[in-house]
């Protein structure tokens, strides 16, 4: 039996061949490495993400997520949620609290679950993979697997928003959180001493709608990595990930800057520092290939 | 009464032994300071060392000590001989510590000491034991003056009783409770902070009334103030005519504030109909007693918009410049008297800053909760009537606004009802005394606002700050005022709220209580409370310039008939203040006086001008400088050798006789350190140093006929906490000396 | 103006901060804002926003409801939840700009085309379909919004990117005709028509 056992929502980006199907592919290799059993809930559908409040307003957004609850204490009864994705952790997170504390909704939530023949009992626990790291395992577990020590690469811990703000993990603070430093630090490489732009926002949705203003943004964010002269950004969001590594070119197009720094995810890091190989890790999935990491993973 | 002996201790102690002479030290004791008795001990604070200097007392007759160890400052339990004069030559913090380390320094340290080892011998010849206060027996009466009935005085009388002292409280209305008896409710004093209490003034005036320690006058003031703490005589008269007379040892001045005058504000509205002031809001509340507040043309009020800072904090010069500090939390109260008996009220609190201290928030957001809207913006314009109108500048939207309302409130502020200004007072008293008969008129027209009425020199009230607010040492010690045993409470004393006033008057209280207790054992008050010495003149030098009265900062010498200063030795603080502006040096402390601080500027030995080492005074105020000085040592932060310092008590007793004597003896220059003087000042003599201050001001022309720089001469604002500073303020001057060369004078002394 | 925006008018009068409160995600909180200001100074894209949330508060509390949920202020919301971590009164304050958006858009009155707006609908039109996004439809539906030619600029523009997205595995063409989806999508859209049909009564918008 594994160490530990999760009920999994993986969420929309992390499918098969989906924006982020390399966080999956190196979630999965990581959690094999430490020990750790996901079951993807049943059926499992899309948090409604942050954007989603326009259109979808309040009820339905909670619905939704409780429909996500209410399959998990169906079909993996006692098991903690656990997603990887910041937005669906927010999402999950935030209906779980409103439900919790508003006994008028989760009564209503409840009246919408029926139509499908639902209910949600208000039992299950939501975490991010982060937190299972480090509250579940801790720092000394995640050293434990390393055979490859990233060789002190120098790595920007890009924290971002969503998994930092307004939850956040325990004992971190909100404008200088640690724990991708450390991450990066029992693994072997070099954190940042100083990252002015560690919890900056990315735009998130916006990268769409509002490109200049978010396009502004992320030139921040990998600007003043470059400035403390990391190699590469490692990040726990898909949307920060996807947007840092992404808009890059489109930045360099317009800008006439030379970006080309590889984003990838914390997990990717583990991957290869446990002995996976690129493919394992993820790395294949890079738009911006991390040569360094790669070289680590075919040492 | 025994001859006069005198010894001096040398420790060796604290490594002083290791880096300087001590058996020099005691050859210059013995030699210029003329000691009999001479000893050194390698550890003088243990109980061998200090035994062996009580053994000397008891067998060998010694009366008069120098004792050259550590500081003043440190040991002081050790080196207590009540019946002896004790001098302290400052070896360790002064000069073992502060003079740099090394052989190079050897020579010039050990000349430091020595000259402290001469300075300590000098002052000690000139030194008396205090024999105490002769008049304390007639200062022994322990009952507490309350003046003023309202919330603070009722807590200063109860705080006064309840410790066991009996108390007289004297309220000019027919009824006690004041300001606090005329609200509906007051803010919150309690958890959880969220709604308006009852003010419990009835319970209160019960209390009083019923406590057998308390005699209350009703209707009544106080017409005179006569004597000195634990002898204070009080006229006092009532309504009907009838007078009596009380003694007592202290009091306690609660007179409370007025609100300033609506009247004042006509562009807010003060004066048209349904504009009323915050304590008008209290009446129309009370008469509603609970139910929907009504106007005074009885239709009920559907919309109130509160006005802060009516009036206050106001920089035209034209209102009061400062915060009441509780109107904030006052209409927030107010705004839920309406909330709370109709939620659909609609309550607008107009402010550009909410100030709501302590709990106060916690009131504020309850407010938010039950619909109260606060809009941050400044209103220009009230106009009053059926349908009031407040015109205002919306400070987020920035912009001209208005919004209209059935009822407007003034948060106007408190004006302290604190009696006569005495600066106004000596204006017209002098002019009276010099027999301008309208003067005179104008004078007895200003007593009928006086609180205290006293007899004293400087006029019939506290001396009062800035807006008119009793003085009391606002920094440093809250309590404290300039006429000592008499306390101010409340408002009276700064702007404050109804539980600000509560804990204000129960301090006071005590400090009444602590007053009574010293004066009757003869004691100093604050800060030398221990002080048995108090000044004495040798009237048949006296010209009755009378400076001494009109400079002391405690209004604590009158003047008789013929002019002469009379001191009153409880009211007397032994700041020295008095032997500071004597011109003729005819004032004095048994243990500090002109001759104690004179002899140990002559003690020192001044080297020749071509020897090159310069010598410079220092006179350091023993609250603040020197203790600076002291930790400057402490933090080895090396000065120059070259400086010798005296402690004062305060700089105002610096008399410019010491200046003359130091630059006559050759010393290259003088530098003073006081306290912060001004409206923030932090002298412990409130007044000292800024006398100090001004003094100085007017020795510069004779520096320069003397042919002297005046920079030669400097006073210097120094904080206790300045360590590092004191030493750089030395090392700078020592090096600006060196620039002007030695002083032209030396070798003429 | 609509006919839920009449209603609105109607039934609330000239109390706007009422009308929040009832009827906006998160509204009753609004009237503790104690007008700090650190929202403002807080938000990534503070410059972008005509009325900071602190002003809007403010303007909630003045009544000027039209200046409100006319403002295109809200849909800059970046969803980073810094003002709400800041806020030393604890408002829900990105909720409330949500709240306030999503208000605006269902009584008709929020600024048209605003990009924001659009791509949220899209958005949730295109979650709600199968359940799950379909990054590929969400993407060239945003990107067709402003209508074919435009959208074949951006298209352009973007095509190496969606083409290095297909080469990385992350995006899939094949999506176009269907992709993932919940298996059970007659429940989930059951679930949803009636949480949407409780909110509406709720919210004043039933039919």
């Amino acid at each position: 039996m594994a160490k530990k056992e999760y009920a999994f929502y993986p969420g929309c980006s992390s499918q098969a061949k989906s924006s982020a199907a390399n966080y999956l592919t190196s979630v999965n290799t990581m959690c094999d490495k430490l020990d750790i059993k996901l079951t993807e809930i049943p059926d499992w559908n899309c948090c409604g993400a942050s954007i989603g409040y326009a259109e979808g307003g309040e009820l339905p957004r909670l619905a939704i997520n409780a429909r996500n609850f209410a399959l998990a204490e169906q079909h993996l009864p006692g098991k903690d949620i656990v997603a990887t994705c910041a937005a669906c952790w927010l999402g999950a997170r935030e209906t779980k609290e409103r439900l919790d504390h508003t006994s008028q909704l989760m009564k209503e939530t409840n009246e919408a679950l029926a139509a499908a023949g639902l209910n949600y009992q208000g039992k299950v626990e939501i975490r991010h993979m982060v937190e299972v790291l480090i509250e579940d395992l801790g720092y000394d577990a995640i050293k434990q697997p390393v055979v490859k020590s990233l060789d002190g690469l120098k790595i920007a811990g890009y924290v971002g928003c969503q998994t930092n703000r307004p939850f956040g993990i325990v004992g971190e603070s909100f404008e200088n959180p640690k724990y991708l430093d450390k991450f990066i630090e029992v693994l072997g490489g070099e954190p940042l001493e100083k990252y002015e732009q560690k919890v900056t926002c990315c735009g998130g949705a916006l990268a769409f709608s509002e490109p200049e203003k978010s396009q502004k943004q992320i030139k921040d964010i990998v600007e003043s990595a470059l400035d403390h002269k990391a190699e590469l950004i490692v990040t726990p969001c898909p949307l920060c990930q996807a947007n840092v590594e992404v808009y890059q070119s489109e930045i360099n197009r317009k800008q006439g800057t030379n970006f080309a720094v590889p984003v990838v995810y914390y997990s990717q890091l583990m991957a290869v520092a446990y002995g996976s190989t690129a493919k394992e890790a993820g790395l294949d999935g890079q738009l911006i290939r991390t040569e360094a990491l790669e070289k680590i993973a075919n040492r | 009464m025994a001859d006069n002996k005198f010894a001096a201790y040398i420790c060796s102690g604290c490594g002083i032994g290791d880096t300087m002479d001590v058996a020099g030290l005691e050859k210059i004791a013995t030699r210029e300071g003329k000691m009999t008795v001479v000893k050194n001990h390698p550890f003088l604070c243990n109980a061998e060392g200090v035994q062996m200097i009580r053994d000397d007392i008891a067998n060998e007759g010694v009366t008069h000590l120098c004792i050259a160890a550590c500081s003043r400052r440190a040991k002081a339990e050790a080196f207590a001989f009540p019946t002896a004069a004790v001098s302290r030559a400052n070896l360790r913090e002064g000069v073992l510590w502060a003079v740099a380390e090394g052989a190079d320094h050897d020579e010039i340290r050990q000349e430091m000491a020595e000259d402290y080892v001469r300075m300590g011998c000098a002052e000690v010849k000139k030194m008396k034991l205090p024999e105490g206060n002769p008049n304390k027996g007639d200062a022994q009466n322990k009952r507490i003056l309350v003046v003023g009935g309202g919330m603070s005085g009722m807590t200063a009388a109860l705080a006064a009783a309840d410790a066991g002292y009996e108390a007289v409280l004297v309220e000019k209305t027919g009824a006690l409770g004041g300001f606090a008896s005329k609200l509906w409710k007051r803010v919150p004093f309690s958890s959880p902070y969220a709604e308006p209490q009852a003010t419990g003034v009835e319970e209160m005036v019960a209390k009083v009334t019923g406590n057998p320690k308390i005699k209350v006058h009703l209707n009544t003031t106080v017409t005179e103030t006569a004597g000195s703490p634990g002898r204070f005589k009080i006229n006092l008269a009532q309504e009907s005519g009838s007078v009596s007379e009380e003694s007592v040892g202290a009091i306690v001045q609660a007179s409370g504030f007025t609100p300033y005058d609506m009247a004042k504000l006509p562009e807010l509205g003060g004066g048209q109909a349904n504009v009323v002031d915050q304590a008008g809001l209290e009446a129309l509340a009370k008469s509603a007693n609970g139910s929907a507040i009504k106007r005074a043309d009885g239709k009920e009020v559907k919309s109130v918009v509160f006005v802060q800072c009516a009036g206050q904090r106001d920089d035209s010069g034209t209102h009061l410049p400062y915060c009441s500090g509780h109107c904030c939390a006052t209409s927030i109260k107010q705004a839920m008297y309406f909330k709370d008996a109709n939620p659909d009220v609609d309550t607008v609190v107009m402010y550009t800053d909410l100030r709501v201290p302590g709990m106060g928030e916690d009131f504020y957001r309850s407010a938010q909760q039950k619909g109260v809207i606060f809009t941050k913006g400044k209103a220009s314009k009230v106009s009053g009537g059926d349908a009031c109108k407040v015109e205002f500048k919306d400070l987020i939207l920035d912009e001209e606004t208005s919004t209209d309302a059935d009822l407007v409130v003034l948060a106007t502020g408190q004006v302290a009802n604190a009696g006569v200004n005495l600066d106004d007072w000596t204006e017209v008293n002098t002019k009276a005394e010099g027999g301008d008969e309208a003067a005179k008129t104008q004078r007895t027209e200003m007593k009928t606002i006086s609180v205290l009425n006293l007899n004293y020199r400087q006029g019939p009230d506290m001396p009062q700050f800035k807006y008119g607010f009793a003085d009391s040492h606002f920094i440093c010690f809250p309590y404290e005022t300039r006429r000592t045993g008499i306390y101010a409470a409340g408002p009276t004393r700064r702007p404050m709220d109804m539980l600000q006033a509560t804990e204000d008057a129960t301090g006071a209280a005590l400090k009444a209580i602590q007053a009574v207790e010293n004066a009757s054992q003869g004691r100093a008050a604050h800060p030398r409370a221990w002080d048995l010495s108090f000044p004495s003149a040798r009237l048949e030098g006296c010209t009755q310039c009378k400076r001494c009265t009109v400079e002391c900062p405690f209004g604590a010498i009158d003047e008789d008939e013929k002019r002469f200063p009379v001191f009153n030795e409880q009211r007397c603080r032994r700041c020295g203040t008095c032997m500071g502006a004597c011109p003729v040096r005819v004032i004095s402390f048994e243990n500090y006086s002109c001759d104690t601080v004179g002899s140990q500027i002559k003690a020192v030995n001044v080297p020749d001008e071509d020897e090159e080492k310069p010598r410079i005074l220092i006179l350091a105020c023993e609250n603040d400088a020197y203790p600076a000085l002291d930790m400057a040592g402490v933090q080895r932060l090396s000065y120059s050798a070259y400086v010798r310092a005296i402690p004062v008590r305060c700089l105002g007793s610096v008399n410019t006789i010491w200046i003359t004597d130091a630059l006559n003896a050759g010393y290259d220059g003088v530098m003073m350190m006081g306290c912060k003087k001004g409206d923030d000042y932090q002298c412990h003599f409130v007044k000292g140093s800024e006398m100090a201050y001004y003094r100085m001001s007017k020795i510069g022309d004779t520096l320069k006929q003397l042919g002297l720089e005046p920079e030669r001469v400097q006073t210097q604002e120094v904080a206790i906490t300045d360590n590092a500073r004191v030493a750089k303020l030395i090392n700078d001057y020592v090096e600006q000396l060196n620039e002007m060369g030695p002083s032209p004078m030396k070798g003429f002394g | 103006m609509t006919n839920a925006n009449q209603q609105a008018v109607a039934r609330y009068k000239n109390n706007f901060l009422k009308e929040v409160e009832e009827r906006v995600e998160e509204g009753d909180m609004v009237k503790m804002c104690m007008q700090c200001g650190v929202c403002a100074g807080s938000c990534p894209l503070g410059s972008a926003w005509e009325h900071s949330p602190q002003k809007i508060f403010m303007m909630i509390r003045a009544g000027k409801r039209d200046e409100v949920l006319q403002s295109d202020s809200m849909w800059m919301c970046t969803s980073c939840y810094n003002c709400i971590v800041r806020c030393p009164r604890q408002l829900p304050i990105t909720h409330i700009m949500h709240g306030l958006a999503n208000y605006a858009h269902r009584l008709g009155i929020a600024p048209k085309g605003q990009p924001t707006r659009e791509f949220a609908k899209t958005f949730w039109n295109n979650l709600i379909k199968r359940g799950r996004t379909n990054e590929l439809t969400l993407t060239l539906a945003h990107y067709f919004a402003n209508g074919i030619g435009p959208g074949i600029k951006t298209a352009l523009n973007m095509q190496k990117i969606g083409l290095g997205m297909v080469m990385a595995g992350r995006l899939n063409p094949m999506e176009i005709f269907g992709g993932h989806s919940v298996k059970d999508l007659k429940g989930f859209h059951a679930v949803l028509a009636k949480a949407k049909e409780i909110e509406d009564r709720k919210k004043g918008f039933a039919a």
